[in-house]
């Protein structure tokens, strides 16, 4: 973010643009053309990814936010940095948007020494400890448990902040998802559930999956506040998300946001999209595409100037993921002598290992027992 | 006649020690690291007011509160799943789980999550968790609540597994557990909860992880178990003693991740036997995986194939004749060990 912003206040203050006095100043209105140029960012980000993917450069599932990047950039606009991010495995546009830098993400997906996991997770393993994006995580559902413990652990330690836990409609269904939200609701826990609806869960309809498909009703089970909203309109997110996050830091409660969105693209890069939907359908949502439609109302208001801005804009985005993919290129594959870092973390594992050399397995005493373990 | 030995770290705990349960030992360490480490807290079923289903945490709830003893309801998938989240920040969350059986509904937790944090987000995220909870088979439980595969955890790296088989080592382990910055389970016995033995009073007295020991000295056979099986073991060493005149060694694992087969390999090396006993299912078990790695390490040492023992391989039936045949009872190992001394 910090990029972006630095970016946006040296455009104003040099009065090249057209602007009212009273929308130079006000930083709700910065804030907003941050925001766009995050999503224009995100999306280029993702189109540049599935050709690198195309290219060999990026292997393994791979899961694109376009189309989504209104919930993306307005969900994570309403976090502090000390508020903790877990999300699901379509994690690229959360990362960017809680300020990751570019080039970090998509080292990681070219599994690179330098990538946010350093090679170790890839596409659907995003995570940055610095701003407490604590994951991308692959089986469904999985993570809710997790930011639940994050949010009690906030609780317990009396922080004034809380988490933030994105998941898509499809996993409602799993028994984490019921667990999950019922602790948060005895414990009081500070956690909001991102329920990021773009209707399939790889091919199959909410509607099929869900006996209640309206998802933000399902709080109502655990009393707690459920609530749904424009997904494609990121000030609607914006609102909603700073709203429900202002309450669960300040009164410990947690809530079900749910955001109606569309991906444009397949559930992942394996998938073309249309087994299960009309083109007629995806046309007529790229049609009603959230940047385009944001970008149109920021100069409608004022908060752009012109074309040219919203030119000027892109260009920039365009330079970042040019500069993304310049910075995976030439980061270094993971040194192998480093397999074992990271299986474990306390001190005393090589010690703790050092007795399990005789009889192993070939070369699991060479590659795993006496290079890295324990080693962090 | 041979002897009982004294694992090191015993003795470098001094000469002050407490005779108590198995169970009171891990209550004591529990105690213990509550008042080492603000950090620390325990959730579980019934662990509260109930003061625990075997009674493990009896008193804990009083001492510490509801904040530091967290009553959970039943929802293992949900507070296992929590415990790796509030590790991950920092945090030092002891889970009960009731017994092992209860935790097959939470296995994504622990596998898929709790074993990986740290490793697939390279290295920026930790989990120091710790899982403690029964194994073990007897009094009519029948087949969902007597198992024993504290193996599948050990399976899996990125996880530690130990399996405390005396009040000293209960103590031990868990208080090293609970101190390591790495998820470990910690796996009791239900029928050792009761066994009495001595355990050193220093509060920092931890038994290491990865140090199996040598639980009796013998020169013609090593019985290798951990957990309830080390006393099956003694047991039969002791008869093997006196009717046969056989000295029979037994190490008790105590980790089965990280495996000391140090330990193992040195005890064959000198026996030239290994009969490898446990309490779960042999096929794919903790035995299997000793005998592959005594066979590698000691193959020109053996002067018979590594024997095995473990529960039949059936689900555990209820009526008490056939509950018995299926445990792995002295006479089964005595028979395993004749087998492996070729005097049967």
């Amino acid at each position: 973010m910090a990029q972006t912003k630095g970016s946006a206040n040296a455009r104003s203050s040099n009065g090249r643009r057209k602007r009212t006095k009273k929308e130079e100043d006000s930083p709700e209105v910065a804030r907003l053309r941050e925001h766009y140029e995050m999503m224009v960012l995100i999306r280029l980000f993702e189109e540049e990814t599935e050709r690198q993917y195309k290219k060999a450069q990026i292997g393994g599932y791979c899961h694109l936010s376009s189309g989504q990047e209104a919930t993306n950039v307005g969900a994570c606009a309403a976090l502090l940095k000390e508020d903790v991010l877990f999300t699901g495995y379509r994690g690229h546009g959360f990362a960017l948007a809680k300020g990751i830098d570019p080039g970090k993400v998509m080292a990681e997906l070219f599994g690179r020494v330098d990538g946010a996991a350093h090679g170790r997770g890839g596409s659907m393993h995003i995570c940055d400890a610095e701003y407490n994006y604590l994951g991308g995580w692959g089986i469904v559902a999985g993570q809710l448990p997790l930011a639940t413990g994050a949010a009690f652990a906030l609780s317990q330690e009396d922080q004034p902040y809380a988490v933030l836990c994105e998941l898509g409609e499809g996993a409602v269904n799993m028994g984490a998802w019921h667990e999950s939200l019922n602790l948060a609701g005895i414990w009081d826990l500070p956690v909001v559930f991102l329920v990021l609806n773009n209707i399939y869960g790889m091919g199959t309809t909410v509607d099929k999956a869900s006996a209640e498909p309206e998802i933000y009703k399902r709080a109502a089970a655990f009393r707690m506040h459920g609530e749904r909203v424009n997904g494609q309109d990121l000030e609607e997110v914006l609102e909603a998300s700073d709203r429900l996050m202002t309450r669960a830091r300040e009164e410990r409660k947690p809530a079900v946001l749910e955001c109606m969105t569309y991906r444009f693209r397949g559930h992942s890069v394996a998938d073309a999209g249309t087994a299960y939907r009309t083109k007629e359908e995806v046309f007529e949502r790229q049609e009603n595409d959230p940047i385009p439609a944001f970008g149109k109302a920021l100069l409608e208001r004022g908060a752009i100037s012109s074309q040219d801005e919203l030119d000027e804009i892109r260009s920039r985005a365009e330079k970042k993921v040019d500069e993304a993919v310049e910075f995976a290129e030439q980061s270094a594959d993971p040194d192998v002598d480093t397999l074992a870092q990271h299986v474990y973390g306390d001190p005393d594992t090589a010690d703790q290992f050092a007795r399990m050399g005789p009889g192993s397995p070939y070369g699991e005493r060479e590659l795993v027992l006496s290079s890295g373990l324990g080693s962090s | 006649m041979a002897t009982l030995t004294t694992p090191p770290e015993v003795e470098q705990a001094g000469s002050s020690t407490t005779t108590m349960t198995y169970r009171e030992a891990l209550r004591l360490a529990l105690r213990e690291e509550l008042e080492h480490d603000e950090k620390v807290f325990l959730v579980g079923e019934e662990i509260g007011v109930f003061e625990g289903s075997y009674k493990v945490t009896a008193g804990l709830f009083k001492e510490f509160g509801p904040k530091r003893v967290r009553e959970a309801p039943i929802s293992e998938e949900g507070f296992v799943g929590l415990s790796v989240g509030a590790a991950m920040m920092g945090l030092r969350p002891v889970v009960e789980i009731m017994t092992l059986n209860f935790i097959l509904v939470a296995m994504d937790q622990v596998v898929n999550h709790a074993a990986k944090v740290r490793y697939m987000l390279g290295g920026e995220v930790g989990c120091p968790l710790v899982i403690r909870t029964p194994n073990g088979a007897g009094n009519q439980l029948t087949a969902q609540h007597s198992q024993s595969f504290e193996q599948w955890f050990a399976h899996v790296p990125g996880l530690k597994v130990v399996a405390p088989a005396t009040p000293a080592d209960a103590k031990g382990l868990l208080k090293a557990a609970i101190r390591d910055d790495d998820p470990v389970i910690v796996v009791e016995n239900l029928p050792i909860y009761k066994e009495k033995g001595e355990v050193p009073d220093d509060p920092e007295f931890v038994t290491p992880i990865g140090r199996a020991r040598v639980a009796r000295e013998g020169t013609d056979l090593t019985i290798v178990a951990h957990s309830f099986a080390v006393k099956r073991s003694l047991e039969v060493a002791e008869q093997l003693e006196s009717e046969l005149d056989v000295s029979a060694e037994v190490v008790d694992l105590r980790s089965l991740r990280p495996l000391d087969t140090q330990t193992v390999a040195d005890s064959v090396s000198k026996t030239n036997r290994a009969l490898c006993v446990e309490e779960g299912w042999s096929s794919y078990g903790t035995t299997a995986e000793v005998a592959a790695r005594i066979q590698d390490a000691c193959f020109d040492d053996l002067d018979a194939p590594v024997g095995r023992v473990g529960m039949a391989e059936v689900p555990m039936p209820y009526a008490k004749n056939l509950e018995n045949a299926t445990l792995p009872h002295s006479e089964k190992i005595l028979g395993a060990a004749k087998h492996v001394l070729g005097v049967a």
